[in-house]
């Protein structure tokens, strides 16, 4: 149920950018506002081989496993 | 597994159709409009207006400390500024943070000669609808907007320089 | 292999925190900076130790392409509690790990690859990784996709001729959100399917014996030999206005096996100053147990699939970080633009609901805490976790 439930997010969340893509949604926090988020401390993953190895601490130990990670914010620059 | 590979092409068929449509950022854009004006307080401690600047080159780039291509462009700039200044160039930094403690700090480690201008309440950087970092904004002696360049990377340069060089034959 | 340990479960979990840890970093438009890391990590708890190197060199060319190479060791010394209930004495292990990434930068979109490859004496495993992330709506948003295939061998060392293989495809989809100029979100969602031969070799499940009911038996696990897993898991990360970060997410997780947990997480990062970073974290899991795991069965083959692992039952574990950070360098020295120095503990306690410590029931009836099989304590670990290491960017 969870699988065709992803299915749908995901294919709906990528039309939507592609639709979307092709008109103008004004970005509400402009690109000189971005002091903040481009902060490392507000960086999710700042020590990838920290936050590797912690993500198989626990997983080597538990039953669940996945969706961890993922990129996005920064200083959006360029 | 037939329908797990079918559902893999379906996934990359997506997502090739979205980038697909999805519309890179023009890098570079050419236009004619009267340059806003504006005035700022500077790092030397004055205020400097863009109405002082008539008759010169402008090349107006809006930075930040915490944007890393805008610090590798800096170096850059500087050069520039120093090449040209004499034939009647002149770069223009406006620092778009609200604290500018960090540009400071930054500046001290990587000092340039050219004006570096405070813009904390993001005045300016509405004014010319900055929409990417760093944002360069080129203006010719007659105070209108030429060119205008969005992010920057390594080999931008070369198109600065000729835009520069045609700006100062006018 | 060992008892104590399932392989692919072990190599699944360095190698998708790896995949998505390592390449997947970064934001559309500008990779990462150039780094080096060299980490040790200690593992000690339940009467195991795993520690060793994990070091990770990254660089990029022209702001286009980067390449990024990761070596991860664990040197494991183990007398848990599933060999001491075999009977088997302490073993010493040696997993060896290398990855190798790529990253290509065109515009708004990032596209990786990724290669690792694990061995040990009696597990080996492959796994191939691709995936892209694409900035969208003025930056404000980060869509990423990727798709992980993984192919293991599974050996016995106390039986040359037993191998079996374990074929693995994983699914994975993610959007980040900025919604405001202190706040970020994001949203994960990753399907897993593994096939093949999924239990560890050296497991055992136990059953009452049937001449005397207060001792028990060891038999070979059996396992299905499908599992499929869905997992979909909710972040965000807030900027307090005096500068520190507080973040918290939670991962809601089921499968086939009928295993369904919950993960929360809650975190703070405190800056003191230009130079030292404070995190404290806390960390709450729990899961219910699957269809065929019990601790023990009433006798020999009650099911068509029995289960012993107690990764497998209903448990819950809570864990504690802090860790501190040091830059230095920060001006730069030669070719390094900055450096830091990191340590952080973690303590984590395992608390089991259906897994029975049976070393009590192994004992003479006459020894003081003796239990009959059944009725021993639940049992329950806490273990430390140390990780120091030391980056710089250059």
């Amino acid at each position: 149920m969870i699988k065709a439930i992803a299915l749908k997010l995901v294919s709906s969340v990528l039309l939507l950018s592609g639709l979307c893509a092709c008109g103008n949604i004004e970005p509400w926090v402009k690109p000189y506002e971005r002091q903040q988020l481009a902060d490392p401390i507000m960086n999710a993953n700042p020590n990838p081989v920290s936050g590797a190895y912690m993500d198989h601490v626990f997983e080597a130990r538990e039953g669940a496993r996945g969706a961890l990670g993922g990129g996005g914010g920064g200083c959006g620059c360029n | 597994m037939s329908s797990m590979s079918k559902r893999i092409r379906i996934w990359v068929g997506i997502g090739a159709l979205c980038s697909a449509l999805v519309v890179s950022s023009l890098v570079s854009a050419s236009t004619t409009a009267v340059a806003p004006a504006f005035t700022l307080p500077s790092r030397a401690g004055d205020n400097v207006s863009l109405e002082q600047l008539k008759g010169k080159v402008v090349m107006l780039n809006f930075w930040a400390s915490w944007c890393g291509p805008c610090r590798t462009e800096m170096p850059l700039l500087e050069q520039m500024h120093k090449r040209y200044s004499s034939l009647g160039f002149t770069l223009v930094g406006v620092n778009v943070e609200a604290n500018t403690a960090d540009a400071e700090r930054w500046l001290k480690d990587t000092p340039v000669s050219f004006p570096v201008l405070f813009d904390r309440e993001s005045k300016v950087s509405k004014l010319y609808d900055v929409n990417a970092m760093p944002s360069t904004v080129f203006i010719d002696r007659k105070g209108n907007v030429r060119y205008l360049h969005r992010g920057y990377k390594p080999g931008d340069e070369g198109e600065y320089l000729n835009q520069i060089r045609a700006l100062l034959k006018e | 292999m060992s008892p104590g340990t399932n392989k692919a479960r072990i190599l699944w979990s360095i190698v998708a925190g790896a995949a998505l840890a390592l390449p997947l970093a970064s934001s559309a438009g500008v990779l990462p900076d150039d780094r080096a890391d060299a980490l040790y990590h200690r593992y000690e708890g339940g009467g195991v130790t795993i520690q060793g190197p994990s070091v990770l060199v990254r660089k990029k060319m022209a702001e286009k392409y980067a390449v990024s190479a990761n070596y991860y060791q664990d040197m494991i010394t183990s007398a848990s509690i599933d060999v001491e209930v075999s009977g088997a004495s302490e073993y010493k292990e040696e997993r060896d790990q290398y990855q190798l990434g790529f990253e290509y930068l065109r515009g708004k979109t990032t596209y990786n690859l990724s290669y690792t490859n694990s061995e040990e004496n009696d597990y080996d495993a492959q796994t191939a990784s691709f995936g892209l992330s694409q900035d969208l709506f003025g930056d404000l948003t980060t869509i990423s996709m990727g798709f992980s295939r993984g192919s293991d061998k599974v050996r016995n060392a106390t039986d040359p001729s037993f191998e079996r293989d374990i074929d693995r495809w994983s699914y994975r989809v993610g959007v980040s959100q900025i919604l405001t100029k202190s706040l970020i979100a994001s949203m994960n969602l990753e399907v897993i399917t593994d096939e093949g031969f999924l239990n560890n070799p050296y497991r055992s499940y136990r059953y009452k014996d049937p001449v005397d009911g207060t001792r028990f038996i060891l038999a070979q696990e059996i396992y299905p030999r499908t599992r499929t897993s869905n997992a979909v898991a909710l972040n965000a990360r807030y900027f307090l206005p005096y500068r520190a970060a507080v973040y918290g997410g939670y991962r809601f997780f089921t499968d086939t096996w009928d295993i369904r947990a919950d993960t929360f997480e809650l975190g703070y990062v405190h800056p003191i100053k230009q130079q030292w970073t404070l995190e404290a974290r806390v960390r709450y899991y729990q899961q219910n147990n699957a269809e065929f795991y019990r601790d023990l069965f009433d006798f020999a083959n009650q099911q068509n699939f029995m289960a012993r692992d107690k990764e497998l039952s209903t448990f819950n574990s809570m864990a504690f970080r802090i860790g501190a950070s040091y830059e230095f360098a920060q001006t730069g020295w030669r070719f390094v633009k900055k450096g830091s120095v990191n340590l952080f503990y973690d303590r984590i306690e395992f608390k089991y609901d259906d897994f029975h410590d049976a070393r009590v029931s192994q004992m003479l009836p006459t020894d003081p805490g003796y239990a009959p099989a059944g009725s021993e304590p639940l049992y329950e670990f806490g273990a430390n976790v140390i990780q120091m290491f030391v980056s710089i960017w250059f």
